[in-house]
Parts: structure tokens; sequence; C-alpha cells
């Protein structure tokens, strides 16, 4: 056993890293989730915002652009499923399942020409002299700008959903589409635009898989990604900071069991590799003991008739 | 995926299976269990170059169907009781998890012949078949401790079977061979293909000072990492990957199946098929060694060869004593080889690597 090989700056950095997809594509579906609308389509709005943003940051040679058109992907991926379940009133659980099937497809349809290809890379922010500072330069001030935006993004869905009255809306459309209803919101014209903020974010976390954590592009690359995602919010009991927490909670342990196989650490490495689900749960769990609850029309089809 | 895949796969057999009646003669039905997507650039990616080497060379006497991404499990009997329904005459099913569910489906369906890659159950029907990739590893082991400046070669391991400890062993034997302060550092991600966790393990190696990166996992992944890293050596794996040569893939093990699956396809239009255990290596041409880029010393490169010509032609074999066991305990005595049966079974580590094998 050699402790000392594990650099604790590094795995911090690298934690921040490896959270990210999963606390973009967990904002999103929150938004989605507290609008009261159910989409288990997470993990195939990923792996097509992931082959979307992969193939357009190809082409034009700018992964900014790419992001954009991941975002764009995963939107328009999430128009499908807002189609069959705010017009048609599908089943929700059913038409999230097969949106995951259907993302997976094309995905891989999509990528047939992209395997192997070398995207272009997306430069770190610079900071400048605040990159400098010992420890906290490298941990804070040393990353891609995506890391960033996602931190902006739970920032930016926790205020609104807390502070505005856009934000107020959507609650009560997730809490009582009924109610809302007769108030005169237009609850479907809501809950899609939910849908296609939760489809673009869970885009984005898709492309920083294949263009920044990876970075190259694989059939099925997301492997289970966008599935931990949505486990994540509802362990963090529909609440932004506590996705945060959730998700670098995940990406750190999975990190720091990385880094202990790697020192040769005596634990079996069975119980190192299922201890990031155990005490992500463990501690989502602990923290959700008051008396939140799940959005009261979550997953419920509305029709203005009812 | 599994699902659609599986519908697309049964709705193309049933167009095909129609066709051939319409054509007033069968053909033979070859079907393919895939655990990755073929176009992982790696190991399914080889299984299904073989399928297409079948569809080449036999023609119009076969029709091939295959399904990508079945996990391993109950998952894996649903596809495979397909596919026999649908009428396939013979099975490949190509990763060591369908071992047990591969000898269920084959008791159920006796008519149907079926081949398992790398596992070691056999029954009158099942016939297994796997290459001896060790073989490859003993090369690699070579090359990586002629690179390596840190004496720190990292290996990302998929799951502590025999196949894969069996592979540590030999780069490790060869590679402290070679230079002897080289030290092993292993990390099992529980997966045969996951790109995410496959980078994130080799970062990690990376930053722990490896600057040599051997895996057993069938992504290219890794490669992308040493990329970004700068000064890493990383080896194709499965497939060529030669997208990433010179550097930082400077040589690779390919797995060559497609020879073996025409001449079983073969077996089975001529009725000559019975059940067997193939364990064919570098000699067979079962593995290559991908091209040694420049970026490998010459001499080295020459030493290298010369290790591929010495097992290719049975002179060398890559487990020969003396070699003990980690605890220290005998193994094998000075020029004694291994036996296969011991091979196949390999659970331990050979003295020098450090850290347990997961139990």
């Amino acid at each position: 056993m050699d402790l000392s090989a594990i650099n604790p700056i590094l795995l911090i950095a690298a934690l921040m890293s490896a959270a990210t997809p999963i606390l973009l594509a967990a904002t999103g579906e929150l938004v989605v989730e507290r609008a009261g609308v159910l989409n288990l389509g997470v993990e195939g709005m990923m792996i097509t915002g992931a082959i979307c943003g992969f193939a357009i940051a190809v082409e034009t040679g700018s992964p900014t652009t790419g992001f954009i058109a991941a975002a764009v992907g995963g939107a328009v991926l999430s128009l499908l499923f807002a189609l069959l379940t705010q017009v048609t009133l599908a089943n929700q659980v059913a038409s999230g399942l097969a949106l995951t099937l259907f993302g997976l497809g094309i995905s891989s349809l999509l990528g047939q020409g992209y395997v192997g290809v070398k995207p272009p890379r997306m430069p770190d922010v610079n900071f400048g002299p605040l990159s400098d500072i010992p420890v906290i330069g490298q941990i804070f001030f040393s990353h891609d700008p995506l890391l960033y935006v996602g931190l902006l993004l739970v920032a930016g869905v926790w205020a609104v959903l807390r502070f505005t009255r856009a934000g107020l809306v959507l609650r009560a459309v997730g809490e009582n589409h009924d109610a809302a209803h007769a108030l005169g919101y237009k609850v479907v014209r809501i809950r899609t635009l939910a849908i296609m903020f939760g489809g673009a974010l869970a885009g984005m976390g898709g492309a920083y898989i294949s263009l920044i954590r990876v970075p190259q592009w694989t059939e099925g690359m997301t492997a289970g990604v966008g599935w931990i995602a949505l486990a994540l919010v509802v362990f963090a009991s529909w609440k932004p900071w506590r996705v945060l927490l959730g998700a670098y909670l995940f990406g750190g342990i999975t990190q720091l069991q990385l880094n202990l196989q790697g020192a040769g650490v005596a634990i079996p490495v069975e119980y190192l590799a299922m201890s990031p689900y155990v005490i992500t749960i463990v501690v989502l769990v602990m923290l959700s003991a008051d008396k939140s609850a799940a959005p009261g029309s979550l997953g419920r089809s509305f029709h203005a008739s009812s | 995926m599994k699902l659609t895949t599986l519908f697309a796969g049964a709705a193309v057999a049933l167009g095909l299976a129609t066709v051939a009646v319409a054509d007033g003669h069968e053909k033979t039905k070859v079907g393919f269990v895939y655990v990755g997507p073929i176009g992982d650039g790696g190991w399914t990616y080889e299984h299904d170059k073989g399928r297409l080497m079948v569809e080449k060379e036999l023609g119009d006497a076969v029709e091939t169907v295959y399904v990508e991404n079945v996990a391993e499990g109950p998952d894996s009997e649903r596809v495979m009781t397909q596919m026999a329904l649908d009428g396939a005459d013979l099975i490949f099913t190509t990763s060591f998890g369908y071992m047990d569910p591969t000898i269920n489906i084959a008791a159920k369906f006796p008519d149907v012949k079926f081949e398992h890659a790398t596992g070691y159950k056999r029954a009158d029907n099942v016939s297994t078949y796997s290459a001896r990739f060790y073989e490859g590893r003993a090369i690699q082991g070579h090359i990586a401790g002629k690179m390596t400046k840190s004496n720190i070669v990292g290996y990302i391991g998929s799951f502590p079977i025999p196949e894969v400890i069996r592979g540590i062993n030999s780069a490790y034997i060869h590679a402290s061979k070679v230079n002897p302060d080289v030290e092993f550092k292993i990390i099992w991600v529980y997966t045969w293909f996951d790109p995410a966790k496959e980078a994130d393990a080799a970062k990690t190696l990376i930053e722990q000072g490896a600057d040599v990166v051997l895996q057993h996992t069938d992504s290219t992944a890794p490669q992308a990492a040493a990329q970004e890293a700068g000064d890493v050596v990383t080896f194709g794996q499965a497939s060529d990957m030669a997208q990433y040569a010179p550097f930082p893939r400077v040589s690779s093990i390919i797995d060559e199946w497609g020879p073996y699956y025409v001449a079983r396809t073969k077996a089975v239009m001529d009725g000559t098929w019975e059940s067997t255990d193939t364990w064919d290596g570098i000699g067979a041409g079962m593995v290559g060694i991908g091209e040694i880029s420049d970026a490998v010393p010459a001499d080295v490169k020459e030493e290298a060869l010369a290790l591929k010509a010495a097992i290719a032609d049975g002179s060398y074999h890559a487990f020969t004593g003396p070699i003990n066991k980690q605890d220290g305990s005998a193994w094998l005595a000075d020029g004694e080889t291994a036996d296969d049966g011991t091979l196949a079974g390999m659970n331990f580590y050979v003295e020098g690597i450090e850290g347990d094998i997961p139990q």
C-alpha cells in the first residue's frame, strides 16, 4: 500500500470533472420532474447529445458549437417524448423507456462515421493569476468552461425555482396540474418547455463525456450515467443543491476508489466498486429525512378536459 | 438498444427466412451474440469482422444474424433462445459471462450447435474456443518493461477471471525480465466496456506515475487519455486501434476470429461439426501482433519480434520456469512450462506483483 501515490488535489480536480455529466443531466431532469413529468429517457437524450455534440464539434472544429448542437439534439429528441406524453397522453414511464432505446439506436446510427475520430479539444478557462494560487488554483481554476456552466446552472435553477414567478408557476404545474390549469396556466406548454430544457441539459451532459471526459465517440459510451442521474434526482429529494452534492459525492467516490486500487489498498475491490452507489444513496437518504416529497402530479398525464 | 436490436434482428431474420424459403433451399444460419456494440473498436468489433468474413467466404450459402450489447445473464438467455427459435444452426456466444446461459440454452436446443468464446464448460452441442492472448501479452510486457521510465506500469483489469489474471502475469513476467525494477499498478473496473470508466482508470494510473498503461478492457478510451497526457505508452487491445499509432499506441494484440468462424460454419454445413475445445495462439494465427511503431527503439522492436517468432514456432512458452507464485511458493521449476489446465484456471499472481486478486 502506498497512499502517498494519491494526490488529493488531482483527486478533487478529477472528481469535479467526473461529476459534471451526471450533474448536468440530473439538473435538467430535476426541472422536468418539478414540472410534474417523469422522463426516464435521460440516458437516450444523453447519448444523442454525445453524438450530436461530437459530430458537430468535429465538423466545425469548434467544441463550443458542439455543445450547442448537443443541447439542441437533446432538446429535439425530448420533443418526441413531449409529443407522446403531452399531446397523445401516452404513459410517461413507457415513453421514457422508449426514448432511451430510441436514443441509443439513433446515436449509433448517427455515429457510424465517427468511430476513431479525434475531436477538437476545448481549452481550459484561463483564470490568469488565479490558477497559480497553490492548491486552490489547481482545484477550482483549472477546468474546462462546461464544468463552470454546470455549476452556474445549478445555482440558476435553484434561484429560478425559489425566487421567481416562473419558478412558482412551474412548481404549481408540477404539484397540482388541475389547479394550475384552473388558474389559467398553460400546463402542456409549460411542461413541454421543461422537457426541452431537461433534454438540452442531458444532451450537454452526454457531450461532456464524448468531448471532454473520454474524449472520443463509441457506441453506448454513456454506459448508464443517465440512470444514475435519474436516481440522483429522487435521492436529492428534488432539490438542486443536493443534486450537486450527490453528483460530487458519486464522482468523488468513484475517483477515490480508482485511486485506492492504484495505491494497492487491501479493501476487497467489489466493495470499492459499489461504494459510490451505496455512499451516495445513504448520504442523500439521510438528508432527505425532512418532509420533502415528490411533486404531487409527478408522472400523471394532464388533459384540459379532466 | 437490446430490445430494439433484438426486434430488428428478429425482423431481419424473419425476412431472410422467407427469402430462403422462396429460394427453395435452406441456408445455414449463424447467430452471433455480442457483449458490446460492434462499433466499440475492440473486442466486439473484431468478432463482427469474423462474422463478415463468414458472409464473404461462404456467400449465399449462409446468412448471419447478430445481436449487440447483450448483457451477460438472463438477457443473453433470451437472445439465444430467440435465435434458436428463429432457426439458427450455429450460435457463437462471444463473452465469458455467457458461459452458463449458453450451456442452459444448448440443453434446450440439442439440434443447434453452440460455440462459446473463452469459457471452459462444454456439452455435446457446445464447443469452446479462445485465443492465447497471454502470448501477445508477453510481447507487450517485454515492450512495456523496456519503455517505462518511471518503472510503473498501469494495468486496467476488467473482471478477476483466469483470462485476465493470466494476461497480467504474462505481461509482468516479461516486463520484469527486461526490467527488474518494474512495478505493476492494477485497477479493476468491473466492466468490459465503459469508456468513461476506462478513461478515468487510465487517468488515475497516469496521475499515480504510470507511463505505460496496459488494458484488458475493450474501448479505446485509455488511448485517448494517454494521448492527452502526452508521454504515456499504450497498446491496442483486441483490435489494432491503429488510429492512435504511432504514439501512444506502440503495438497491439489483435483477435483474428474470422478463419475459425469460417471453418466452424463449414463444419456445420458438411455435418462434420463436433464439440471441441480450441485454444490457438500466435502460431495458428488466432492472435495477431499489430505493427510495432517507430516510437519503440529499433533494438527493442527486434527483441519483441524475436520473442514473437519464438512463441509462434513453439520454441518458447510464455510461462517457462523458474516462476514462483506471489506468496513465494514454487510453481514452475527451471525450464518447466505451464500446462493448459493450470493456465485455464489461473487464479493467482506470480511473485513480484503486489496487491490481492479480488475474490
